[in-house]
């Protein structure tokens, strides 16, 4: 039944909405800080829930976030702190160095009082490999906003265990898939894959079918996993 | 040395030592094959003879890596995935993802879309609900309610049956709206079912709600306070307990939530007993909601246009939902290939899992199975 009906709801993509997609899309790498500030047409074109009549799927591109929020951070680490919206969706890119405080500031003047995730990207063909992104909520303003900041291989974050305690199972899990260390972090440990098990499964270097053989055969006492 | 002696020599007790009776500490390990954990969850137990010093959740045992599996599958591939999630709320997941998903392609599901998705997915809460309540009653020793829920749980996935052919895993929703038009008579059996589960609904209430048992088992048992739930980050009937009001449908309306008339159920004292109450007042507003919906179900296309290959331009997006466990994200990065760079998912059930050790510090033994069933974790969901 569904089949049938399948061609009718749904016809096939117009031509012309295929460059536009196709151009935007072109990098592959994916969106960089230094990208954001572009052109001021695409986003104008394809702003978020306007009208009924859903906007064609031309990539949008990141525009710069106002609000006295954002001033009041802005003249308190001017350069170390970008602010950028994409998709009506607000967020952050703060540099490592800034974190701890930045966090512990939206927590308490900012309002943003519960943590909804803490998680990461990692982009092996970067200098700095690793994007740490903390998704905030703020109750009295229900506003949603991401801080997100990039740090390579070996560098360490300060924990935000002290700020919202709801970090240290999320903390743990992103040491446990991307081998990402928060410093003052009063258990890190892996949480989801057992403890002595090698390598961190969310990089990108590590393949879909690997698993840690040695681990598997000493402990499960079988020859592989799959 | 007589035989005796021996023994007794053994059993000797040194200064500051203590035998194994005497000692106040005593550690339990509990799971992960245990019918109260739902799964299979290991909580670790510290003991001070049957008063709990502190846990230790192990988890993992269900880890399948679907957020590495996602950014080996396209986005229509990976689909299906998040449905083994939170595996009794299935039609919950696959709604998350789909319009997380639309909202990276910039586009929105038609309107009918939307009306069978909010009908499918309250459907989906209450029969949610009503596996906890059935599970949870269990658990703390009241065996009825199993049978009264499971029994008109099946009515719910019998309309499941008949609209995509599955019961739990349903795959109902595509992305940009929803693959199947509803079936001959699927208004008429929606309608039936509401008044069929109303009074039962009351049943279920008749059972436990003034049962002193019930009572004396859940009130005060697994207190959590407000301001604990929003540092745990707790979601969900367990934050509503606590006297918040929050509810990503009317905090932040997604499909057209916004066009219903309902009330975000709340209780002030955060214990278990509340936090079943708030869960039965839960599925009388999904009735309200799937009521209003059935009556106003307008006709037109089911699905946006979509193109056949899903290519969303580079970029991040974040979306969540109000799942029946609590707030369900999907943070999905784009690098504007057929595959996710990066999909992450915001488990309700694992964040929530992690107030576990506060809730039962304090308390009994046999509390840590009411908080444990209070908590209504699926660990499909709390391992991914």
């Amino acid at each position: 039944m569904a089949d049938e009906e399948k061609p009718a709801v749904t016809p096939p993509p117009g031509n012309e909405q295929k460059p536009g997609g196709e151009k935007q899309a072109g990098s592959v790498e994916p969106i960089r800080p230094a990208e954001h500030g572009a052109p001021e047409t695409a986003r104008s074109q394809a702003k978020p829930g306007e009208g009924p009549r859903p906007a064609k799927p031309t990539g949008a591109v990141p525009g710069s976030w106002d609000a006295p929020m954002v001033a009041r951070f802005k003249r308190q680490y001017g350069s170390g702190l970008e602010a950028l919206t994409y998709l009506g969706q607000d967020y952050l890119i703060v540099d490592r160095s800034l974190i701890g405080n930045v966090l512990l500031l939206l927590r308490d003047r900012e309002q943003f009082d519960y943590c909804v995730d803490v998680t990461a990207v990692h982009y092996p063909k970067r200098e700095k490999q690793f994007e740490v992104i903390w998704i905030l909520y703020s109750f009295a303003r229900n506003e949603r906003i991401r801080v997100k900041t990039i740090m390579a291989e070996g560098e360490s974050l300060p924990s935000s265990v002290q700020i919202w305690p709801t970090c240290n199972w999320l903390e743990r899990e992103v040491f446990d898939m991307f081998g990402i260390t928060f410093e003052g972090h009063p258990e890190l440990k892996r949480i989801l894959l057992p403890e002595g098990w090698n390598g961190h499964p969310l990089r990108k270097d590590y393949g879909i079918i690997q698993q840690d053989q040695e681990w598997v055969q000493l402990n499960l006492g079988i020859e592989s996993g799959q | 040395m007589s035989e005796a002696s021996k023994y007794l020599s053994q059993l000797q007790v040194g200064e500051g030592e203590q035998t194994f009776l005497d000692s106040n500490e005593l550690i339990i390990n509990m799971g992960p094959q245990h019918p109260a954990t739902h799964g299979v969850l290991r909580v670790i137990l510290k003991l001070d003879g049957e008063k709990v010093l502190g846990t230790e959740c192990v988890i993992g045992y269900l880890h399948r890596g679907v957020e590495k599996i996602a950014e080996n599958r396209t986005y229509t591939m990976f689909n299906p995935y998040v449905d083994r999630m939170d595996y009794v709320a299935a039609v919950s997941n696959g709604l998350g993802y789909c319009q997380a998903v639309e909202r990276l392609l910039n586009i929105e599901a038609p309107p009918r879309a939307n009306y069978i998705r909010v009908i499918l997915t309250e459907l989906n809460r209450i029969s949610s609900h009503q596996l906890w309540l059935g599970t949870h009653a269990l658990d703390i020793g009241a065996i009825t309610p199993l049978f009264y829920t499971f029994r008109d749980r099946e009515e719910i996935l019998k309309i499941f049956e008949k609209y995509c052919g599955a019961r739990l895993t349903t795959h109902a929703f595509r992305i940009g709206g929803c693959q199947y038009e509803t079936y001959e008579g699927f208004e008429r059996d929606v309608k039936s079912f509401c008044n069929f589960v109303a009074p039962k609904i009351e049943e279920y209430e008749e059972l436990l709600t003034t049962n002193r048992i019930w009572v004396e088992r859940t009130k005060g048992v697994g207190v959590l306070s407000a301001a604990g739930c929003k540092a745990l980050g707790v979601t969900g009937p367990v934050l509503r307990a606590s006297g918040v009001k929050w509810d990503i449908r009317k905090a932040q309306p997604y499909a057209n939530y916004s066009e219903f008339d309902f009330e975000i159920p709340t209780r002030q004292s955060g214990d278990t007993y509340d936090r079943y109450m708030v869960r039965m007042a839960e599925m009388r507003q999904s009735l309200r909601i799937i009521r209003q919906a059935v009556e106003r179900i307008p006709e037109g296309p089911i699905m946006a246009k979509v193109p056949k290959v899903i290519k969303p331009p580079p970029g991040e997006v974040y979306h969540s939902i109000e799942a029946p466990k609590g707030e369900l994200g999907y943070f999905i990065v784009s690098d504007g290939s057929t595959q996710p760079y990066r999909l992450r998912v915001r488990p309700p059930s694992f964040v929530n899992l992690q107030a576990l050790d506060l809730m039962v510090r304090g308390q009994l033994v046999a509390d840590v199975i009411a908080v444990i069933g209070t908590l209504d974790i699926v660990l499909g969901e709390v391992d991914r």
